[in-house]
């Protein structure tokens, strides 16, 4: 069974492990999510479940979502999102999953919006190395050279400043500390992608 | 934030004794050589606490054969089985680096009686 769940990132913290050494955790706040929507082969062509994560108010949910999750007989949810699964019989239609389903020592992959850092340059951006600050250098932190004179135009491709953050991003191989399926808490170890308050997708890992 | 606190709740030490910077403390750690665990103590002046919840941690500092020593502790981590306060001194500041550039009878806190 393919695990996924929806979750907000609440912080980092750290907790100790057997042998006394401290490990960097990111606190989760998982599930409840229920399921939605199952897709299956025969009715859709592929195979996924739609998980709803959050609350939302019915009077804000526009009719055709507020059939949806009728059909579901679930609340509406304020996040809806889609996970391919290898069996999507394991699920049913209205179904509550919640943090329990991982277990102290499953990988996941976590998937989320990266904090947006408005118009960037290419060192922060792109890792440019720097000029010299001083000793009559009138180059600081500029891109360079963008190319030979006689191309008379810039190649595509050719990295420059502009908007950084804001993408979905996905670190993969984080292990899972803790998982607490009566209050919802999921700790992952290491960082994870944007702002405290996120939403944040947690599948298994695809690599191990 | 409220579950942070939640998650930290059950890693949280309470026996841990009152103490602040310019206090002389006694920190017993425990060591893992090989197979065998033993008991280090590491006595000196507290010069920095430093973080909240389950993240703080205190600098100890001690001189050593003329050689400054400071180890950081986190103050809940297991691998510490007691602190002994050996001493409270009196200081009029949080954080003690000046002690750093001082030696011998220079580097003394007065005690708090």
């Amino acid at each position: 069974m393919t695990k996924a769940i929806l979750a907000r990132k609440v912080g980092m913290t750290r907790v100790f492990d057997e042998q006394g050494r401290a490990v960097a955790v990111t606190v989760l706040q998982a599930g409840p999510c229920y399921v939605s929507q199952v897709k299956s082969m025969e009715t859709d062509g592929y195979n996924s479940i739609q998980l709803g994560f959050g609350e939302k108010k019915e009077h804000r949910v526009n009719r055709p979502l507020r059939g949806h999750f009728q059909r579901a007989g679930i609340k509406p949810c304020r996040f809806l999102r889609e996970f391919k699964v290898d069996d999507p019989s394991a699920y049913q239609v209205g179904q509550e999953l919640n943090a329990g389903i991982f277990s102290p020592g499953d990988m996941v992959d976590v998937s989320a919006i990266t904090r947006g850092k408005g118009y960037a340059g290419s060192i922060k951006r792109l890792g440019f190395h720097r000029g010299p600050e001083s000793h009559g250098s009138n180059y600081h932190r500029g891109p360079g050279s963008l190319g030979s004179i006689t191309a008379n135009r810039v190649f595509k491709g050719r990295l420059l400043p502009g908007r950084m953050g804001g993408k979905r991003r996905t670190v993969q191989n984080l292990s899972v500390v803790h998982a607490d399926g009566d209050k919802n808490i999921l700790l992952v170890k290491g960082s994870i992608p944007g702002p405290r308050g996120g939403l944040v997708e947690v599948k298994q890992s695809v690599k191990k | 934030m409220d579950l942070i606190k939640e998650v930290e709740k059950k890693y949280l030490k309470e026996d841990i004794p009152n103490f602040s910077p310019g206090d002389t403390v006694r920190v017993h750690v425990k060591v893992v050589e090989g197979t065998r665990e033993r008991t280090q103590v590491f006595e000196g002046v507290v010069i920095r606490r430093q973080g909240s919840g389950l993240k703080e941690t205190f600098t100890v500092r001690r001189v050593t054969y003329g050689i400054g020593v400071e180890r950081v502790f986190p103050l809940h981590s297991p691998v510490i089985s007691r602190i002994e306060v050996v001493k409270q001194g009196k200081v009029r500041r949080a954080k003690l680096y000046y002690l750093r550039k001082r030696a011998g009878k220079a580097a003394r806190i007065r005690e708090r009686i």
